[in-house]
């Protein structure tokens, strides 16, 4: 069985090949016959039948069938109860419209209860990726052809030799050919050529050298014998030392990714704690209000303006700024302003507003998560070197970055900055001079605030966005800022940082649970060498 | 000399304290025990575990009280300490299970038998004698405060610093328990208690049992704080707490003073836990977590801190409002907890016996100024 | 007396009027108690099924009750706090005097509560997938036992997706280390080499992936298709996701099972790269039978929002509901003895298109369904058992288990029964 398929799929890309090569005429009645029957029995098959029927489509070599594939694998192809007869099927609001497959015809809008889907397994979807990359393995579109090149790659077959060979010859594209060329090694490395072949193949492969061309090569040294299996092995160990090199960049990445998340999340707190001194409990709903308001913006502009979906989070960040800092301003006038100097009562009290915010949160929206959606640019990886590097955590670092620096530009080149700084250097004095405390007051906790939120919408996109949201980052929140110093926002992103790294290097040998139990033991050690943080400010005022 | 204090120390306020603390208590246990279950005079051992529970509560939110009323020091971690009392009887509870866990393995508990685990740890030898667990109970917490302030307290960590430290280390222990490999049980803890001393845990008798030796426990721990407080050493943790630098420039280590009270609040927190746990039936590593430590202290708050009647009446009003609320109207437990907090805080910084001590006096002085117009103006003076 | 003494007596008097008003009230109904925390952590899954309860006991009573007699939920609030789920507990029992109580999540929460109802011989249903390795008189175990999930879901990858290297990836509690272990016995016994299986455990609520998925990517590049068995609890299920989607581990390379993630789950996630990863459950919202249908459109409306969804611990309480109800009706009675001695061997529809019957053991029957995640954030059905499983209270997959059977019928009347050494009570050593 395994052998006829892998032959029909060298055989279907020699088809594909020729198909695009000989630019051939529009098929065939009997063909077009042959297409419609094989896409009629696809309605109610099951597994096993429908995977020959993906063969046997695949096999027309027919262009039309590559639109009808990718919809069976992402289970947009159904079929109509009523006369069986297979349909596209896109959902309109709880409808659904559905067109004809091969003539892209309308066919009307219908009830869920109509249509049903055709149900495809993950087998069927590795079948699918295989013979979408044979069928398009010449598609003028560069990227698709990457794309097919990649997909052959994976799956990797010695029947797919000649067409790849071909394929090589003719592409032009030094990307696509060098793929093309992995590609090949795979399969001859699957094949019965040559040892000579075998071992030009693990070059090539040894020289992409990341994890998938390491499974190759491992099971390759696993089944092979005598010269080709001690080449092999050679490749393993240096495939192996090469990802062990890049294993601590990753590391480095991960700890900078995790400290810039600690960062975004401390940095309101930084103002609030450290330069006001107050202890504000309730900071991590400020960062849960901040993910909400996402949500809400998010499902707004689902309903309304889904073209918007992209922008949802540049529209989430000021207005998440602006109703976290609104509860911040709020707690402050409402709560704060009485307790000034009393920070261990400010402490308990923020403590049970933050009780009362994640209950009226919870009674609003209700106690499950809520689906916050990535916009197109933060979903997905690339890669450097053997790095991946995911869009989000990138976005997240970079975002955090620039919070850093306007926060900074704002505490020193603006009035507000001024007048912030002074009213913490010396109240009394800083009212002396006319400026209004109790403004600044508010307006300081209200931008400590702010920050949080924003800080939300960002944690929407790693996190769960759910009551307890905040309730997570309240305590790490509060160790970066007392390890950085208090009243020091250098000292809060060097703390971040440090944190993040040490956090993740830990991991690998202690465990996600004592990594992080060491990381706290060693904030506890640290504040007892140095009371004040790593970057503490001098001065009497600090000795209240 | 603690004799002395004790005698000197017991006002009357204790006295009422006192009274009224073993009057519910032995009433509750009459009631209990007495009628026959389904008369309208019998309480429901419902009413004993739960007041046992509460006088748990009471006894840890006094040595609360007495670290951060008299001291200063604001401890966000005292569950730590209670937990870890709470851990060392439920230790022992376990083994006294012996042969009648569910997989019926002689000396290992259950947990260990489907961890595949070969033999007892360690650090659980010892614990099936009661006279060991039960010195524990109160040497784990007390050692772990002697050296977590022997350092903070020498490098003078004060104030939020040390508050947020003690967070961390509660934080800290929470995960750190939460691991299966750590050999307490994981997330599910130590459950499942057959009987202490013999006497099984099951039966009203025992339950009562329980409640007293909380009541008892409440009442010493309460007599030691008095006489704490009341010495010449309280004063100086008052001065302490009111102006730390003075104190030490007048001669005092403040840092002495601090260690000694710290460590005998961890320790009276220690021995809360151990009555606590076999009346609850579990120990977990979530009562570790950092939230139940702020709600200690929100007791303390609420009934008056610095007032040692206080603490002890706040924890047992809280928790008496979370049974209520948590039966009645569950989705509004927390708005109650968190305005209580605000509340607190704002309208009431000497807490419940601050307001009455402030009617009492507005009371007194309505009463005085009937008899002499002279008297009103001392009198008020005292009030404030 | 002074005033505070006065005070006191009367705060006194409160506590015992509140503590006893209830049980004065007549019993002219049926009380059913609802144990779910309402706050804190497991608030997030557990307020779901004190509505689905909400809405049986309201559908049963237009009906007309049981015996003739309304019922009467009580709710309270256990908070996600462990020793309280015991105290609230005692209070359905002791204070509310309720006949049956539906409850608990997390095993911890039952654990804690066990020793009370059998002390006051109560009846609770437990609707969650959990770990196996008990079996009490007073509790009926609705969700799966680790033989009802997590074997026929590596079973199935065994057979269909060919899977040698396997990732077993939880939460450090007692159920992912017990399913794990049985696993890893299961999969050694199946000639798995020990250097294939990867076992990583992580804290509750864990929300940075980064290292773990990479390590996951690491240990699938071997050459050997690779495969995650996922116990990861709850909230840590989204984070989780989403770095897998980000880091591009495709369900057609690495599949991801998964026992603990439903529909509820996925309600807070972009399904979009996620499609083609699995989960094994007894019941999927997607199943398409007219009960399901007519279960999903009452519930919808009940809770007023038709984009709610359904999972599978509903769908045990649901169960659980009609079993208790007909047990009743054939014992005529709501007293504990009578409806544990009428209970086992009653069977009821399912939602799923079968029946499902109580064992001896008090787990029930049910069919094991594998789905794939769809872009809509449901699951569709790749692969069901042929007929119904039967849950196992003790593993035959470990060693201290093995020779254990739970029969609660007379005259054996035993949890933990030695088949061995013929005699109840554990190893009997």
């Amino acid at each position: 069985m395994r052998f006829i398929q892998n032959n029909l799929f060298g055989f279907l890309l020699l088809w594909g090949f020729l198909f695009f090569g000989l630019q051939a005429t529009s098929p065939t009645l009997a063909a077009e016959d042959n297409l419609t029957t094989h896409i009629g029995t696809m309605a109610a098959a099951n597994f096993t039948a429908l995977s020959k029927q993906i063969e046997a489509l695949a096999a027309t070599g027919d262009p039309r069938v590559v639109p009808i594939l990718e919809a069976l694998a992402k289970g947009r192809l159904f079929f109509r109860k009523s006369d069986k007869k297979v349909v596209f099927a896109t959902k309109v609001k709880r409808r659904y419209k559905l067109s004809d497959p091969l003539s892209g015809d309308t066919l009307g809008e219908v009830k869920k209860s109509k249509v049903k889907k055709i149900r495809v397994n993950n087998k069927l979807r590795r079948q699918i990726r295989t013979v979408l990359g044979g069928l398009t393995l010449l598609s003028p579109d560069p990227k698709v052809r990457l794309k097919a090149a990649e997909a052959i790659f994976k799956s990797g077959d010695a029947t797919a030799l000649p067409a790849l060979e071909a394929a090589i010859v003719q592409e032009l594209d030094t990307d696509i050919r060098a793929v093309l060329r992995q590609a090949r090694a795979v399969a001859v490395l699957k094949s019965d050529r040559p040892d000579e072949d075998k071992k030009a193949a693990l070059t090539i492969l040894e020289a992409r050298g990341d994890r998938d061309a390491l499974s190759v090569v491992t099971a390759v040294a696993r089944t092979s014998t005598g010269d080709l299996k001690a080449i092999a092995d050679r490749t393993v160990t240096t495939i192996q030392e090469t990802l062990e090199l890049w294993n601590i960049v990753q590391n480095i990445w991960y700890g900078l990714s995790l400290g810039s998340v600690l960062l975004l999340a401390a940095i309101g707190l930084a103002i609030t704690f450290g330069v006001m001194g107050v202890i504000n409990m309730a900071h991590g709903e400020m960062v849960m209000i901040g993910a909400y308001t996402t949500f809400v913006v998010q499902d707004i502009i689902r309903t309304s303006a889904p073209e918007l979906f992209d922008y949802s989070l540049a529209i989430a960040l000021p207005l998440a700024f602006l109703v976290a800092g609104g509860v911040g301003v709020a707690i402050e006038r409402g709560v704060i302003r009485f307790l000034y100097g009393r920070p261990l009562e400010t402490l308990l009290a923020t403590w049970g507003v933050s009780l009362v915010l994640q209950q009226t949160v919870r009674t609003i929206f209700g106690p499950t998560n809520r689906e916050v959606g990535a916009p197109d640019f933060m979903s997905g990886a690339f890669e450097i070197g053997h790095l991946t590097i995911t869009y989000n955590r990138l976005w997240i670092i970079v975002f955090s970055l620039m919070v850093m620096v306007a926060l900074m530009m704002l505490l020193k080149y603006t009035a507000l900055g001024l007048q912030m700084r002074a009213v913490t250097q010396n109240r009394k004095m800083a009212g002396a001079m006319g400026i209004r405390t109790n403004w600044i007051d508010a307006a300081t906790f209200g931008l400590g605030s702010g920050l949080a939120g924003i800080a939300g919408v960002a944690l929407s996109q790693i996190d769960n966005v759910s009551p307890n949201l905040g309730q997570s980052y309240i305590i790490d929140s509060f160790m970066v800022v007392v390890f950085g110093g208090v009243g020091n926002l250098w000292g809060t992103l060097v703390g971040a940082l440090t944190l993040g790294i040490a956090n993740k290097f830990l991991e690998p040998f202690a465990g996600a649970v004592l990594a992080k139990v060491f990381v706290l033991i060693f904030i506890i050690l640290f504040i007892q060498k140095r009371p004040r943080g790593l970057f503490a400010l001098k001065g009497r005022a600090i000795e209240s | 000399m603690i004799l002395r204090l004790l005698k000197n120390g017991i006002d009357r306020k204790s006295w009422i304290f006192l009274g009224v603390l073993f009057a519910v208590t032995f009433g509750v246990s009459i009631l209990n025990l007495a009628p026959t279950p389904g008369s309208t005079l019998h309480l429901s051992s419902f009413v004993v575990t739960v007041l046992g529970k509460y006088l748990t509560y009471a006894l840890l939110a006094l040595s609360v009280d007495l670290v951060w009323g008299y001291c200063g020091v604001l401890s966000l971690g005292h569950a730590a300490f209670f937990t870890l009392g709470g851990y060392a009887m439920g230790m022992h509870l376990m083994r006294e299970i012996g042969p009648r866990g569910v997989y019926g393995h002689p000396i290992l508990p259950d947990f260990m038998v489907f961890l595949n685990w070969q033999e007892l740890p360690w650090f659980w030898l010892g614990f099936d004698m009661f006279w060991f667990a039960a010195l524990m109970v109160i040497l784990v917490p007390g050692v772990l405060a002697f050296v977590f302030g022997w350092f903070a307290f020498r490098s003078r960590v004060t104030g939020v610093y040390l508050s947020i430290i003690t967070q961390a280390l509660t934080f800290a222990l929470m995960l750190a328990f939460f691991r299966n490999d750590m050999g307490f049980g994981g997330n599910n803890g130590l459950t499942d208690f057959k009987d202490i001393l013999g006497f099984n845990l099951q039966s009203d008798g025992t339950r009562v049992g329980l409640l007293i030796a909380s009541a008892v426990a409440l009442a010493i721990g309460f007599l030691i704080a008095r006489a704490v407080v009341t010495s010449k050493f309280g004063k100086v943790l008052i001065a302490i707490r009111d102006a730390e630098s003075r104190t030490r420039f007048l001669g005092y280590r403040a840092e002495n003073y601090k260690l000694l009270v710290w460590t005998l609040s961890a320790s009276m927190a220690g021995v809360a836990g151990a009555l606590y746990v076999p009346q609850v039936g579990i120990i977990n590593p979530s009562e570790f977590s950092p939230a139940n430590s702020i709600e200690v202290v929100i007791y303390v708050a609420l009934g008056g801190r610095g007032t040692l009647v206080g603490a002890a009446l706040g924890g047992v009003l809280v928790n008496f409002a979370k049974t209520i609320f948590t039966g009645a109207f569950p989705e509004y437990w927390l708005f109650f907890l968190g305005g209580l907090f605000v509340v607190s805080t704002l309208f009431m910084p000497k807490g419940i016996i601050g307001v009455w001590g402030h009617i009492a006096n507005k009371w007194r002085a309505a009463r005085a100024r009937n008899a002499s117009s002279t008297l009103q103006a001392n009198t008020l003076k005292k009030g404030d | 007396m002074t005033p505070k003494f006065k005070s006191a007596v009367a705060a006194a008097a409160l506590t015992a009027s509140v503590f006893t008003a209830h049980t004065a009230l007549a019993a002219d109904t049926i009380k059913v108690g609802i144990l779910h925390s309402l706050s804190g952590t497991m608030a997030i899954s557990e307020t779901t099924l004190k509505d689905v309860m909400l809405m049986l006991i309201e559908d049963q009573n237009k009906k007309g009750g049981v015996l003739g007699k309304k019922l009467e939920p009580v709710v309270v609030d256990p908070a996600s706090n462990w020793p309280l789920f015991a105290e609230k507990a005692r209070e359905l029992l002791q204070v509310h005097k309720v006949d049956v109580v539906f409850g608990n999540w997390t095993s911890v929460s039952r654990k804690s509560v066990l020793p009370v109802f059998e002390e006051l011989n109560g009846i609770l249903f437990y609707p969650v997938q959990y770990e196996g390795e008990e079996s009490s008189k007073n509790v009926f175990y609705t969700g799966a036992a680790p033989n009802q999930q997590a074997i026929p879901a590596v079973d199935y990858l065994m057979k269909n997706e060919k899977v040698e290297r396997w990732v077993l990836a939880g939460t450090d509690y007692v159920y992912p280390r017990t399913t794990n272990k049985i696993l890893e016995t299961y999969l050694k016994a199946k000639g798995v080499a020990a250097d294939d299986i990867m076992v990583n455990y992580t804290p509750f609520g864990h929300s940075d992936w980064q290292t773990i998925v990479a390590n996951i990517k690491k240990f699938g590049s071997a050459g050997k298709k690779t495969a995650v068995v996922s116990t990861i609890n709850g909230d840590a299920n989204v984070p989780f996701y989403k770095e897998l989607g980000n880091q591009g581990v495709k369900a057609e390379d690495i599949p991801v099972v998964a026992f603990s993630v439903g529909e509820e789950e996925l309600a807070g996630l972009d399904t979009r790269p996620l499609v083609g990863h699995l989960a094994a459950w007894n019941y999927f919202m997607s199943i398409d039978t007219p009960s399901n249908d007519e279960f999903i459109e009452k519930w919808q409306k009940f809770i007023k929002d038709d984009k709610r969804v359904t999972n599978d611990p509903m769908e045990a309480h649901y169960i659980g509901f009609q079993m208790w109800v007909k047990a009743v009706e054939n014992a005529n009675s709501t007293k504990t003895d009578d409806v544990l001695d009428a209970i086992v061997g009653v069977t009821v529809p399912n939602l799923t298109g079968g029946y499902s019957a109580m064992m001896p053991n008090h787990h029930i029957t049910k069919p094991v369904l594998i789905g794939e995640i769809q872009e809509d954030g449901q699951f569709e059905t790749v692969w069901r058992t042929p007929g119904l499983v039967a849950g196992d209270a003790w593993s035959d997959f470990l060693p201290g288990s093995k020779d254990l059977i739970a029969d609660w019928r007379k005259p054996l009347g035993c949890g933990n029964y030695n088949v061995k050494a013929n005699k109840c009570g554990g190893q009997g050593s």
